[in-house]
């Protein structure tokens, strides 16, 4: 375990081990996206109510949910980074943020686009939303954290620190549809009890939200080689894989 | 572990504690002004304030909707099945607006009661099924 461990810690190692995972990860992920997709948006059927517009739900519950996991996974990558001071954290927490807020946005404003029809408004000032937007600056914020120290190694520490602080909106993000009043519904996939979907539009669903979730590990992926490929371009390995290639 | 790791760890589990109390103390301290809207029966107990813009939710009363036959001004209930509160408003309806379905309406409420809403938003439920098995969910309620 520790021998594992330590050996994330060497980015030639990440680079090797990083493209035979992506070797057999994009295919899955193309193919689960693929299928979910038009399963989804093809042949599950309408929606008792809201007719064809339900459908954004394929897009909307599998970036909304990863948005949510994918701050945790930031925020362990930075206090891995604070405690270890292990440089592939470092990149691990940046790429996360960036990810996180492409996904954040596109939940807001996949929500936005089915609000409109379903609720009468695209925007309403309610726990659920703002929280997310709230999200949404985290992310930024921890971008512009980073971009704005010259020195990077306090850059990376202060962004950890933001970063851990931020976890403590995860949970209220997810529970505030129960804690309190909002236009938002509450859950619809429950863990504890029966899920109020019908399984003939579960199933792609559940496709579709596995599917973001590789996809999420095939963006980290490529984002963090890109990152250690450029940090480490001085060292004999890069150059050899350049050589290469060239 | 290293002792100089373990106290980083501690800084780390530290940073998250923290700031959950912190988080914790405001809402608690915010409670009721986190939600987005007063039920009827709030309303009906006179917490929420008269002549200002606020938000209320409920459903809408079976049999309660009332349409103008010459202007777009509808007349309806909403209740949280332990009071009721009538509502007016003059506009455009959205979709999905109809009778037991969740709404929240904004706007003012008069000294005699009555909720004047300028806006009328439909609250969607956590529900979704194809037509097919609403109708035959329907059909087994109304043969009990």
């Amino acid at each position: 375990m520790w021998a594992f461990f330590h050996k994330l810690g060497s980015p030639k190692w990440f680079y090797d081990i990083s493209g035979k995972i992506l070797l057999w990860l994009a295919p899955i992920t193309a193919i689960l996206l693929l299928v979910g997709a038009v399963w989804g948006l093809f042949y599950a059927p309408p929606d008792f109510k809201q007719g064809n517009s339900y459908r954004i739900i394929y897009i909307h519950v599998p970036v909304a949910v990863l948005s949510l996991s994918g701050y945790y996974i930031m925020a362990i990558a930075g206090a891995i980074h604070l405690i270890w001071k292990m440089k592939l954290a470092d990149v691990a927490m940046r790429c996360a943020a960036r990810l996180g807020a492409g996904l954040t946005f596109l939940a807001l404003f996949t929500g936005a686009v089915w609000g409109k029809p379903t609720w009468g408004t695209y925007w309403v000032w309610d726990a659920r939303i703002t929280s997310e937007l709230v999200l949404l600056f985290l992310y930024m914020g921890i971008i512009a954290l980073y971009e704005a120290y010259d020195n990077k190694v306090a850059a990376s520490r202060a962004c950890a620190v933001l970063a851990l602080v931020g976890t403590v909106n995860i949970p209220i993000i997810y529970k505030s549809v129960d804690w309190w009043y909002s236009l938002h519904q509450p859950a619809t996939i429950k863990f504890t009890e029966k899920s109020t979907i019908d399984p003939s539009m579960f199933y792609p669903l559940l496709i579709m939200i596995v599917g973001f979730y590789c996809f999420y590990g095939v963006a980290m992926l490529l984002n963090m080689r890109t990152e250690v490929l450029s940090s480490e371009r001085k060292t004999r390995w890069v150059q050899d894989i350049v050589e290469k290639s060239a | 572990m290293h002792p100089v790791r373990k106290q980083r760890l501690m800084v780390v589990l530290f940073i998250v504690v923290a700031t959950s109390v912190a988080a914790a103390l405001v809402f608690f301290a915010l409670r009721e002004n986190m939600n987005l809207f007063y039920p009827p029966a709030d309303i009906a107990a006179g917490k929420a304030p008269i002549g200002t813009n606020i938000r209320a939710g409920g459903m809408v009363k079976k049999g309660s909707v009332n349409k103008a036959g010459d202007s777009l001004r509808v007349d309806f209930v909403v209740t949280d099945y332990a009071a009721d509160l009538r509502v007016t408003y003059t506009g455009i309806l959205p979709d999905l607006f109809e009778e037991e379905q969740g709404v929240v309406v904004a706007g003012k409420l008069d000294p005699t009661g009555l909720f004047v809403a300028h806006e009328v938003l439909a609250k969607h439920d956590e529900n979704y099924m194809p037509p097919e098995v609403a109708d035959a969910l329907k059909k087994s309620e109304s043969g009990q």
